[in-house]
C-alpha cells in the first residue's frame, strides 16, 4: 500500500499537477476581471443594439460582426503585438496597461466576450412578449423602471443557459493568453513539457484542472438557473 | 502604420504568401470538418444505440474535449501524437521512427474538437425526427439501410444545417490555433511576415480581414444551402 502511494507521489502527473496548480490563480484572475466587466458591457451593448438610434445600433452591429468573424487569437495578438508596435500608443498612458501580457489578455477577453454576450442578451431582450412591456407601461412605469424591473430580469434569466455556454468558452479561452508569455495553467504546462519532454503528462494535468474549473462553472450556472427560474424547477 | 506596399504580390510583398496561407486555412478547415462529421456520426451512433459502454465512451469523449481548452487538445495531439502512433506501430511490429506531418496532425486535432460540437448538433436533429416517420417507413417494408438513407438522412441534414454552419464557423476560427504547430496558415503567415518586416499591425489586420472574409463568405454559402434544403418545407 505504502509502495503504491509512493509510486503515485513520484509519478510525473502528480508532480505536474501541483506545478500547474500554481498557475490556477493567474487563470482565475483573468476571469475575475474580464467576466464581470464583460457581463456589464454586454448588457449595455445589447441595449444599444436594440435601441432606435440607428447609428448606435449599427456601430454595435458591425463591432459584433467583426469580433465574431475573427479568431480570438488574432484579437489577442493584435492587442499584444499590434498595438505595442504603434509609437503613439507606446508613448501614451495606455502603454502602462498594454505592456503587460496580463492586461492585454484581460482587454482581449473582455472585447471578445462582450460581442458574444451582447448578441445573446439581444436575443433575450427581443424575445420578451410585448404584453409584458405593455402591462408595465399601463402601470405607469418609466423607461428606466421598465428596464430594471421587467425587461432585464426576464431577458437575463431566459438566456442563462446560452450565457453559461459563453462563460465556459471564456474559461477555455484564457488558455490562449499563454501565447503572450503570460504564465497561466497552459503556459506552465508548456514550460513543464519543454523541461521534461513528457507532453502527455503535463497536458493531462492541466486538462484535469480545466475540467474541474468548467465543472464549477457549470454548477454555478445551474444554481443561477435554479434560483432565477423558479417556475421551471422540476421537483419542488 | 499600415504598410499597404508590403502586401503586393511577388517578391516585394507578402500577397502571394498570404493567398497560399488562406488556401491552407481553407484546406485544413474543410478536411477537419469532414473528418469531424465522420467522427460525429460515429459518436451519435454510439450514443443512440442502447448500449451502456459505447454511450459512456461517447459521453466521456464529448465532455472531456468540450471541457478542455482547444489549445491544450492541439498541444496534446501535436506533442503526444507521434508517441501514440509509434506505440501503435510497435504492436504491429514496426519499430522505426514515424513522424506525422503538420497537416495531418492539424487536421486530426481540429477534427477531434469539431466532432464534439457536430455530434451535439447531429444528435439534436436526429432526435427531432418524429418516430412516426420511421414507423411509416417500416410499415412500407423498407429495410434498415434504405430507412437510414432515404428517410433519416435527408431530414437530419435539413435539421442540422444551421447548426453545422455554426460549427463550421467555430472550426474555421479554431484553425488559427494550429499556428502553434508550425503549419503555415493565415495566423502563422502573419507572425512570420511581421517578424521579418517589423510591422505586426499590418499583417495582423490583414489576417483579421482574411478571416472575416472567409467567415462571411462561408456564412452566405450555408444560407444558400439552407434555403435549398428546405424547399417544399415552407413554414
Amino acid at each position: 500500500m505504502i509502495e503504491f502511494l509512493n509510486s503515485i507521489q513520484n509519478s510525473l502527473i502528480y508532480k505536474n499537477f501541483f506545478l500547474v496548480l500554481s498557475g490556477l490563480d493567474n487563470t482565475i484572475l483573468l476571469l475575475l476581471i474580464s467576466l464581470p466587466l464583460g457581463f456589464v458591457l454586454a448588457l449595455l451593448f445589447a441595449l444599444g443594439r436594440v435601441s432606435k438610434i440607428a447609428i448606435l445600433s449599427r456601430t454595435i452591429a458591425s463591432y459584433i460582426f467583426v469580433i465574431r468573424g475573427t479568431p480570438l487569437l488574432v484579437q489577442i495578438y493584435l492587442i499584444y503585438f499590434g498595438l505595442g508596435s504603434v509609437k503613439l500608443i507606446r508613448e501614451s498612458f495606455l502603454w502602462y496597461a498594454l505592456k503587460e501580457p496580463f492586461w492585454c489578455g484581460v482587454i482581449a477577453l473582455t472585447i471578445n466576450t462582450v460581442a458574444y454576450g451582447a448578441e445573446i442578451f439581444r436575443g433575450g431582450i427581443q424575445s420578451i412578449e410585448k404584453s409584458q412591456v405593455e402591462s408595465g407601461l399601463s402601470l405607469g412605469f418609466g423607461k428606466f423602471l421598465l428596464l430594471r424591473k421587467i425587461i432585464l430580469p426576464i431577458a437575463i434569466r431566459k438566456v442563462l443557459p446560452s450565457y453559461g455556454n459563453e462563460l465556459i468558452l471564456m474559461v477555455k479561452a484564457t488558455s490562449l493568453v499563454s501565447l503572450t508569455t503570460y504564465m497561466e495553467m497552459t503556459g506552465i504546462a508548456r514550460k513543464i513539457m519543454a523541461k521534461t519532454f513528457a507532453p502527455v503528462e503535463a497536458f493531462i494535468a492541466a486538462g484535469i484542472l480545466y475540467l474541474f474549473l468548467n465543472f464549477l462553472m457549470v454548477q454555478f450556472v445551474k444554481y443561477l438557473e435554479w434560483k432565477y427560474n423558479p417556475h421551471l424547477r422540476l421537483n419542488n | 502604420m499600415f504598410k499597404f506596399d508590403k502586401l503586393v504580390f511577388g517578391d516585394a510583398g507578402w500577397g502571394d504568401e498570404f493567398l497560399i496561407a488562406t488556401l491552407m486555412t481553407l484546406l485544413v478547415s474543410i478536411l477537419s470538418m469532414g473528418l469531424g462529421l465522420f467522427l460525429a456520426i460515429i459518436t451519435v451512433w454510439a450514443k443512440i444505440i442502447q448500449n451502456r459502454i459505447t454511450r459512456f465512451i461517447a459521453n466521456f469523449y464529448t465532455t472531456v474535449i468540450r471541457g478542455v481548452p482547444e489549445l491544450l487538445v492541439i498541444y496534446l495531439i501535436f506533442f503526444g501524437g507521434n508517441a501514440v502512433v509509434m506505440s501503435i506501430a510497435k504492436v504491429f511490429g514496426y519499430n522505426k521512427y514515424i513522424e506525422l506531418n503538420a497537416l495531418t496532425i492539424a487536421t486530426i486535432a481540429i477534427a477531434v474538437i469539431s466532432a464534439t460540437y457536430s455530434s451535439e448538433v447531429l444528435r439534436a436533429s436526429y432526435l427531432a425526427i418524429s418516430k412516426g416517420q420511421i414507423e411509416a417507413a417500416r410499415a412500407l417494408g423498407m429495410n434498415k439501410f434504405s430507412i437510414f438513407f432515404k428517410v433519416i438522412s435527408p431530414q437530419v441534414i435539413r435539421n442540422a444545417l444551421p447548426g453545422i454552419g455554426n460549427v463550421w464557423q467555430i472550426t474555421l476560427k479554431d484553425t488559427s490555433l494550429i499556428s502553434v504547430t508550425g503549419l503555415v496558415e493565415i495566423m502563422r503567415q502573419s507572425r512570420i511576415s511581421s517578424n521579418v518586416e517589423h510591422s505586426p499591425l499590418t499583417f495582423l489586420i490583414t489576417a483579421a480581414i482574411l478571416y472575416l472574409c472567409l467567415t462571411t463568405i462561408s456564412g452566405r454559402v450555408f444560407k444558400t444551402l439552407e434555403v435549398n434544403y428546405s424547399k417544399g418545407f415552407s413554414t
